[in-house]
């Protein structure tokens, strides 16, 4: 297909005997883009990735990654990529160092090309003089560098990094997010899945996945454009439960949701102001302590389309 | 075959900072050896005997004293009357008692068959049946003193020789069994645990994600295995040799064929075991049952196959150490060549093909 492309989908799908996980989704990745993959757990997430990977043999449609595709050759989309998994898969009673040579025998790399992306890796992770401390003696932050130090050893032109911050300390997660913005400036492609909206706010574009399908697929600015006509106001209220039913009785409101201690309202149009909201909640009886229109949150646009997604469904 | 020394060389030193691994295949081998070595021990010495010597002439006392210089019998006593016998076995002071009949000397002076009389204590019938195995053995080879005459009449017309192992000392019998015994253990726990501790840590995803063949994988995990168990397994028949007296009458290269194909087979086992079990606990204990007690039970280790019902000796035949027995009884006892131990060696060589089939279909599924 393209060579713009580093990733190219089309209508791939994955059985479980009769479970659908993955529902004909088709998508692009471009070089050098940061691409993040949403999606609550059991989404299809997983199983897109290990397609993608060459690890699943596709049930249906295809899918090329670097031009070679998933399912004819998944040994040529070994070589060509590189993956790093949450549990940043290393071997605690092996060193930094032998974690490298291992991961380098494993795409078989010697000699100086072994001397040299060895020196990259220790450099890049910033793990200069501890070279013989074992893995597991490691703070997480440290642990997960390495691992993507070893995802990169054999320059992948395309890695794969399936949830890389989960158990890691926000400073080392803003770290290992620069590690990936800088990637992707050399031109490598990075397909990323998070559970931390904050960090999907970082990607090129999000691909939000509900069930087997993508459903919704975009630059994050695009994505929240849909609250343009749909404003979000944040109700701070003594009691939020009560503001939340009390919201949803109101026909200028299209639906609610709980952010933490305050309520997120999604108003059906631009014409309601917050007084108005605030009169008439307080008509109701719910004391209202700050009203204030807000700008969208990823977490609205990821929560409206799951909402969307489902009610599509039950349809 | 890229990943294969990689993978291997990391194993090697991840056994090497596993102490728990490390105890598996060294120290619980050598250990296991010298706790059944001297504990599986069905010989009985120092046999309790009496003695009522009712012809007391210098053949009779030669006779006894033949008795008394032998190990497996102590004299203690010199019972004089027939109820005196009878309390000595009552009380169990006495396992045996040997009544040398008035006009034994004169019978054997004249080429006859002198008949002595054994009582032999039958509350345990193991022992009973070795008591009465040495007393026969003694009989006939007893020398009858000053005469140095043999009767040219055998005493007892059968003659009965036991080759390999004349003394029929169970160590020799015992030891080749626990050497299958004992690399089975490790072969089996050591690769079964630590395939499927990779899948726990989630490892195991991760070399999948690279280039490597399961082939290459497996390969490079066993490996190390196979070199470490071999040695284990020659250090033990080393032990039994310097230990128990075991003979090693054969060919070393028929011995370490032997011993290969066996451990190949056993460490397919536990590969097998890892594409079944998820867990570690799960995997030992998959490990204990398919690995261990066959191993102990239907092997011949211990209990002779052919006095078992037809349906255990059907299912032996899938026990990989009973072809090892056999093949390694045969080398190190009788000395046999790979001319005779071929049919063993090709059994163990399916059993191994096997288990790796079987594995293989279960990773090409995960």
């Amino acid at each position: 297909m393209s060579t713009t492309h580093a990733i190219v989908v089309d209508k791939l799908s994955r059985m479980f005997g009769a479970f659908r996980a993955v529902d004909a989704i088709s998508f692009d990745v471009a070089r050098g883009e940061v691409f993040g993959f949403l999606g609550a757990n059991g989404a299809g997430k997983s199983t897109t990735i290990r397609m993608l990977c060459g690890l699943l043999e596709p049930s249906s449609g295809r899918a090329e990654v670097d031009g070679v595709d998933v399912g004819r050759d998944p040994e040529g989309v070994k070589r060509r990529i590189g993956y790093m998994s949450q549990k940043f898969s290393l071997y605690e009673r092996l060193t930094v160092d032998e974690n490298i040579r291992f991961s380098a025998g494993l795409y078989g790399l010697t000699g100086a090309r072994l001397a040299d992306r060895r020196a990259f890796a220790l450099e890049m992770g910033g793990l200069k003089g501890k070279e013989r401390v074992l893995a597991r003696d490691l703070p997480g932050g440290w642990r997960q560098r390495l691992a993507l130090g070893c995802a990169l050893l054999h320059e992948p032109r395309i890695v794969f990094l399936d949830e890389p911050t989960g158990g890691v300390d926000p400073v080392s997660r803003r770290e290992f997010w620069r590690l990936i913005d800088g990637l992707s400036r050399q031109g490598t492609t990075v397909l990323v899945t998070t559970h931390y909206l904050d960090e999907a706010e970082r990607c090129d574009r999000v691909a939000i996945m509900h069930a087997g399908r993508l459903a919704a697929l975009g630059t994050v600015a695009k994505l929240k454009s849909t609250f343009d006509t749909r404003p979000i106001v944040e109700v701070r209220a003594a009691n939020p439960v009560q503001a939340m039913t009390a919201l949803d009785a109101m026909p200028s409101v299209e639906k609610t949701s709980l952010f933490g201690t305050t309520v997120h309202a999604v108003l059906r149009g631009q014409e309601t102001t917050a007084e108005e909201l605030s009169r008439a909640l307080a008509e109701k009886g719910v004391h209202v302590e700050a009203i204030d229109p807000v700008l969208p949150s990823l977490e609205d646009v990821f929560l409206d389309v799951i909402d969307r997604a489902e009610e599509a469904g039950a349809a | 075959m890229t990943g294969l020394w990689a993978v291997a060389i990391k194993e090697l030193r991840q056994i090497r900072r596993d102490r728990r691994t490390l105890t598996i295949l060294v120290f619980v081998p050598t250990f296991f050896l010298f706790l059944y070595g001297y504990a599986l021990n069905f010989d009985i010495r120092h046999v309790s005997l009496a003695v009522q010597d009712r012809d007391g002439t210098p053949e009779s006392r030669a006779l006894v004293a033949d008795f008394a210089r032998s190990a497996y019998f102590d004299v203690v006593a010199a019972p004089e009357s027939d109820r005196q016998i009878d309390a000595l076995v009552d009380r169990g002071t006495a396992r045996a008692v040997l009544v040398i009949p008035v006009g034994f000397a004169r019978t054997l002076g004249e080429g006859g068959s002198p008949a002595v009389q054994v009582l032999i204590d039958g509350d345990n019938a193991n022992t009973a049946t070795t008591v009465l195995g040495y007393v026969t053995a003694l009989l006939q080879s007893a020398s009858f003193g000053a005469t140095g005459e043999r009767p040219h009449a055998a005493l007892v017309s059968v003659e009965p020789r036991v080759w390999y192992n004349p003394e029929l000392r169970s160590t020799v019998f015992l030891v080749p069994g626990l050497i299958a015994f004992i690399s089975m253990i490790t072969a089996v726990i050591s690769t079964a645990l630590s395939i499927v501790r990779e899948k726990e840590r989630g490892t195991m995803e991760q070399v999948r994600m690279a280039p490597v063949s399961t082939t290459a994988f497996v390969a490079g995990k066993t490996l190390p295995y196979l070199v470490l168990s071999q040695a284990g397994a020659l250090a033990i028949i080393a032990a039994a040799m310097v230990f128990f007296d075991l003979p090693m009458r054969g060919n070393w290269l028929a011995l370490f064929v032997a011993i290969t194909l066996f451990l190949i087979g056993a460490l397919g086992t536990g590969l097998f075991i890892s594409t079944v079990a998820d867990t570690q606990d799960v995997a030992f204990q998959a490990a204990a049952i398919v690995a261990l007690l066959p191993t102990l039970i239907l092997s011949g280790f211990i209990f002779p196959l052919s006095s078992m019902p037809v349906v255990l000796q059907w299912i032996s035949a899938l026990v990989p150490a009973r072809y090892f027995l056999v093949a390694l009884r045969g080398i190190v006892l009788k000395g046999l060549g790979l001319e005779f131990l071929w049919p063993s060696l090709a059994a163990m060589g399916i059993y191994a093909l096997a288990v790796y089939a079987l594995s293989a279909v279960r990773l090409a599924r995960q």
